[in-house]
């Protein structure tokens, strides 16, 4: 059978979501927000959602997410997406509302705020992508960067003596009574990426049943603050970065529930 | 012999030439096209028509969402 007769409309089996517009991203070529950004579309499209959801873009890369996902969206100053977002979600209880937000922004300077917008237990989604370093500005160290990884503002490795250690935030989200499902997962082969979209899924039905506040990891890769080129740079995350940050669910329940959340930890 | 047969299509000026669906395709029907698009991408291309079954892996972690999936049964 010839090729020209298998594409047909009859047979279309996997086309872009009618959520994600047609601009095409200024992401660099292998980076994980593509995938991130993909995956979001496809659900908010699956639930069928698209007119009531909301969402908060960081700052970071992924600063013109607005340009890509057809939804709402509101930009929020440096790591104050979840402060926004409290707003929104308790001024429009019928909508869903969801952060994105980057290492940078999210585990340095927003700590503060996605604490306690965790804590009280806004019915938001977090989407927390990270890859290890702030990669907008040039790949400088951040909170989560691995001990010994190179950074071009650690050039000879992260050293615990000068720069300490590597944040697990969303193992401390975890603790928090506020949060009802947490997790961590990656975009770097296609089960993972399937993986990751049943737990993006799942978020957003909790945030809808208003079990309080739902918080997907996705450990990603930035190949050019790497320096890597993309295929090397999924290799080297499964290698260094996977140890240190494991996949999989850390919490599974409803805000409130604080006897698992001290069992769990 | 499979008994499904699919096709993708990339959309060339979209693609970024990251060579990751390269990599997921688990019968080796993309590679990288020697000429570029132009945006100066080395853009992906299918060198093995015959083997493709749609398994959608191909789109699925593509970062740019330029690849299209059609499948029929044989």
């Amino acid at each position: 059978m010839d090729v020209k007769d298998i594409i047909k409309p009859e047979n279309l089996v996997y086309e872009k979501t009618k959520v994600l517009t047609k601009t095409t991203m200024h992401y660099c070529p292998g980076c994980s927000h593509g995938v991130a950004h993909r995956l979001i579309a496809e659900v908010i499209d699956n639930l069928d959602i698209q007119d009531k959801a909301i969402a908060v873009a960081p700052v970071g890369c992924s600063v013109f997410a607005y340009n890509y996902i057809d939804i709402d969206w509101q930009e929020a100053a440096h790591g104050r997406a979840p402060a926004v977002a409290t707003g929104i979600a308790r001024t429009n209880p019928d909508k869903v509302v969801m952060c994105y937000q980057g290492d940078g922004d999210l585990a340095s300077i927003g700590t503060a705020e996605i604490m306690h917008a965790c804590n009280r237990g806004e019915d938001i989604v977090v989407i927390f992508i990270n890859n290890g370093i702030y990669g907008m500005t040039g790949g400088q160290m951040a909170p989560t960067t691995l001990v010994g990884q190179v950074t071009s503002t650690t050039p000879c490795g992260r050293d615990t003596a000068l720069n300490g250690y590597p944040l697990k935030i969303t193992e401390l989200i975890a603790q928090l009574p506020g949060t009802s499902y947490v997790t961590r997962q990656a975009v770097h082969t296609p089960a993972a990426i399937r993986k990751t979209r049943k737990a993006i899924t799942k978020a957003y039905e909790n945030a809808m049943a208003k079990k309080g506040t739902a918080f997907v990891e996705i450990v990603s890769t930035c190949n050019m603050g790497w320096k890597m080129p993309p295929v090397e740079a999924n290799a080297w995350m499964e290698e260094n970065m996977f140890p240190f940050y494991p996949l999989g669910d850390m919490k599974n329940s409803e805000k409130g529930a604080v006897e698992e959340c001290y069992k769990q930890n | 012999m499979a008994k499904v047969k699919g096709a993708v299509v990339v959309d060339k000026e979209e693609c970024k030439g990251c060579g990751l669906c390269v990599v997921a395709c688990p019968y080796d029907v993309l590679a990288q096209n020697k000429q570029v698009n132009s945006r100066g991408y080395h853009f992906s291309f299918m060198e093995n028509p015959d083997n493709c079954i749609g398994c959608t892996n191909c789109a699925v972690v593509c970062p740019d969402t330029c690849i299209t999936v059609y499948r029929v049964k044989l």
